[in-house]
C-alpha cells in the first residue's frame, strides 16, 4: 500500500476513486443503452429530465432509494441478502488489476513517489482476472436459489451452465496471446505493443510503419473468439438465456427490486467494463496511442500524459461499450441447445484450432512481438 | 504479499458499500403491510404451481463435470503458452511444440469422444 502516510492516501484514494468511476459509468451506460436502443428501433427514449434526458439517471436513483424494503418468505435470507454484494465484487477486483494509463510520478515534501494508474499491479493479471470473474457465476448461484423462486433458479443454472461452457472458450482464446507475448503481466502487455506494427518474418525484421504493434494482427481470430464469449460470460444478448422475459420473467433477479436490483446491473455492466478493458488490453493497445505519443510525451507533463492515455484507453472501452450496446439491440436471442452447441462444439474446436495456428506461426515466423 | 494487501482493502470497500446500499432501503423505504398475495413466490400473477425445490434436468450437472475436466486441461497449456517464446528464441521451438501438440491431441480426443457420446446433446 505505501512507505507512508501521503503515499497510503493516494493509494486508498486511486481505490475508491477507479471503484467509484466503475459504479458511476453504469447510470450513464445505461442511459445510453435506453437512448441507444430507441435509436436503433426509430423511437425516442428517455428524454423529458433535463437535457436530453440525462438526469433521468439520478431521478431513477433517488426512486431506488426510497423504495420498499422487501424479502419474500420462501427465500433464504442469507443468500438473499448476499447476493447482490456478491455481484459487485468480482467487476471491481477485475478491473482494478487493469492499467487504465501509464504509471506518473508526484513530488511532495521533496521525495518522489511512483503510483501506478491501476489499483494493484499482479504478475499473474491474466489469471487473476479470469479466477475473480467466474466468481460472478457463485452471485447468480445464490441469487437463483436463495430467491425461492423457481424462474430464478431455473435461470440462476442457465446462467451459471453458460458461464462455464463460454469460460472454456474465453480462457482457450487467451492461449494464443500468451504464445505471442509470453507474459501474464498486463503493463508489459501493453508496453510490447507500443509503436509500429514490427515483427521477425523467416528471421528478417520487418517493419510495418502505417500499423501500430496492436495485439489484432497478430491474433485476428483470436479476438472474434474473446469478444464473443465475453458477451456470453456477461449474459448479454444475443447470449442472454438467463434473462430471458418470455420464458423466465427476469430470471436469477426476478424477486429482487430497488438497489438491490441495481447492484445486480452494477455486476452486470462492471463486467461489461472488464471485458471491454481486456479487449483493448490484449488486443488495441491498452492506453497506448496508435500514433504520435512520442511529441505528446514531451510537450507534456508526466501527470498530463498519463491523463491524456487514460482519455485514449476510456475512449477505447466506450467504443466496446457501444458494440455490447449495438448488439444487444440488432441481433435475435439464441435458442438454449444452439447456445450450448455453439459454445462446445465450434467455438471450442475454433479456439484450440487457433491455438495450434499460433504456435505454427509463431516457431516458423520466428516472430518477436515487440 | 504487497499485493494482496490492496486486494483485500478493495474487497472490503465494495463489500461495506454494497451492504450499505442493501440496508439503506430498509431505512429510507416505506413500511407496509403486506397482503398475503405479495408473500407468495412472483407467477406471473397466477396462484404458485410448483415450488423451486422442484428436480432440474441432469444435464447442468453433466456439463459442470465435463467444465472441470477441460478448465484443467486447458490451465496447463498456460504455463507452456508463457515459456514458448523463450524456447522458440533458444532454437527448441519445434521440440516445444510437439510435446504440447501430444497434449493438445488428447484433449481433442477427449472432445470427439464427448460429442460422439452425446453427452453434449441438449434437447
Amino acid at each position: 500500500m505505501g512507505s507512508d502516510l501521503f503515499e497510503i492516501s493516494v493509494n486508498i484514494g486511486k481505490m475508491l476513486g477507479i471503484f467509484l468511476l466503475m459504479v458511476q459509468m453504469v447510470p450513464l451506460l445505461v442511459w445510453v443503452e435506453r437512448r441507444g436502443s430507441a435509436f436503433i428501433q426509430n423511437r425516442f427514449g428517455p428524454n423529458r429530465v433535463g437535457p436530453l434526458g440525462l438526469t433521468q439517471l439520478l431521478a431513477d436513483a433517488v426512486k431506488f432509494l426510497f423504495k420498499e424494503e422487501f424479502r419474500p418468505p420462501a427465500s433464504v435470507a442469507f443468500l438473499y441478502y448476499a447476493a447482490p454484494v456478491l455481484a459487485l465484487i468480482p467487476g471491481a477486483l477485475a478491473f482494478a488489476s487493469i492499467p487504465l494509463a501509464p504509471p506518473f510520478e508526484v513530488t511532495f515534501n521533496g521525495q518522489t513517489y511512483k503510483f501506478l494508474f491501476q489499483v494493484f499491479d499482479l504478475g499473474i493479471g491474466i489469471v487473476f482476472v479470469l479466477g475473480i470473474s467466474s466468481l460472478g457465476a457463485y452471485a447468480l448461484l445464490f441469487a437463483g436459489w436463495g430467491s425461492g423462486n423457481k424462474y430464478s433458479l431455473m435461470g440462476a443454472l442457465r446462467a451459471s451452465a453458460q458461464m462455464i461452457s463460454y469460460e472454456l472458450a474465453l480462457g482457450l482464446s487467451l492461449v494464443g496471446i500468451l504464445l505471442i507475448f509470453g507474459t501474464f503481466s498486463f503493463s508489459e502487455m501493453v508496453e510490447m505493443q507500443r509503436g509500429p506494427l514490427s515483427f521477425t518474418f523467416l528471421g528478417q525484421p520487418t517493419t510495418i510503419s502505417f500499423l501500430p504493434n496492436w495485439g489484432i494482427f497478430y491474433q485476428p481470430l483470436g479476438f472474434i473468439l474473446f469478444f464473443a464469449a465475453t458477451f456470453a460470460e456477461t449474459n448479454r444478448a444475443p447470449f442472454d438465456l438467463p434473462e430471458a422475459e418470455a420464458e423466465l420473467v427476469a430470471g436469477y433477479h426476478t424477486e429482487y427490486g430497488g438497489l438491490k436490483m441495481l447492484m445486480f446491473y452494477i455486476g452486470e455492466y462492471g463486467h461489461m467494463m472488464v471485458a471491454s478493458a481486456l479487449a483493448t488490453t490484449f488486443y488495441f493497445g491498452g492506453y497506448e496511442l496508435p500514433f504520435g505519443s512520442e511529441s505528446l510525451q514531451q510537450s507534456f507533463s508526466p501527470l498530463a500524459y498519463s491523463f491524456i492515455l487514460f482519455g485514449c484507453f476510456l475512449t477505447k472501452v466506450l467504443v466496446f461499450l457501444w458494440i455490447f450496446i449495438w448488439v444487444r439491440w440488432t441481433l435475435p436471442r439464441f435458442r438454449y441447445d444452439q447456445l450450448m452447441d455453439l459454445g462446445w462444439k465450434t467455438m471450442l474446436p475454433w479456439a484450440l484450432f487457433n491455438t495450434v495456428l499460433t504456435a505454427v506461426v509463431v516457431v516458423l515466423f520466428h516472430s518477436s512481438g515487440s | 504479499m504487497d499485493a494482496i494487501v490492496p486486494i483485500l482493502v478493495l474487497t472490503l470497500i465494495v463489500a461495506t458499500f454494497g451492504s450499505l446500499l442493501v440496508y439503506v432501503s430498509s431505512i429510507l423505504g416505506p413500511k407496509k403491510h403486506a397482503t398475503h398475495a405479495k408473500y407468495m413466490p412472483y407467477e406471473c400473477g397466477l396462484p404458485g404451481q410448483e415450488s423451486s425445490k422442484t428436480n432440474v434436468s441432469v444435464r447442468y450437472y453433466l456439463t459442470a463435470i465435463l467444465f472441470i475436466v477441460f478448465d484443467i486441461e486447458i490451465l496447463f497449456m498456460y504455463p507452456w503458452a508463457l515459456t514458448y517464446r523463450e524456447f522458440v528464441e533458444a532454437g527448441h521451438g519445434a521440440y516445444i511444440f510437439w510435446v504440447m501438440f501430444v497434449f493438445i491431441a488428447l484433449f481433442v480426443f477427449g472432445l470427439v469422444w464427448e460429442v460422439r457420446s452425446k453427452a453434449l446433446e441438449w434437447d
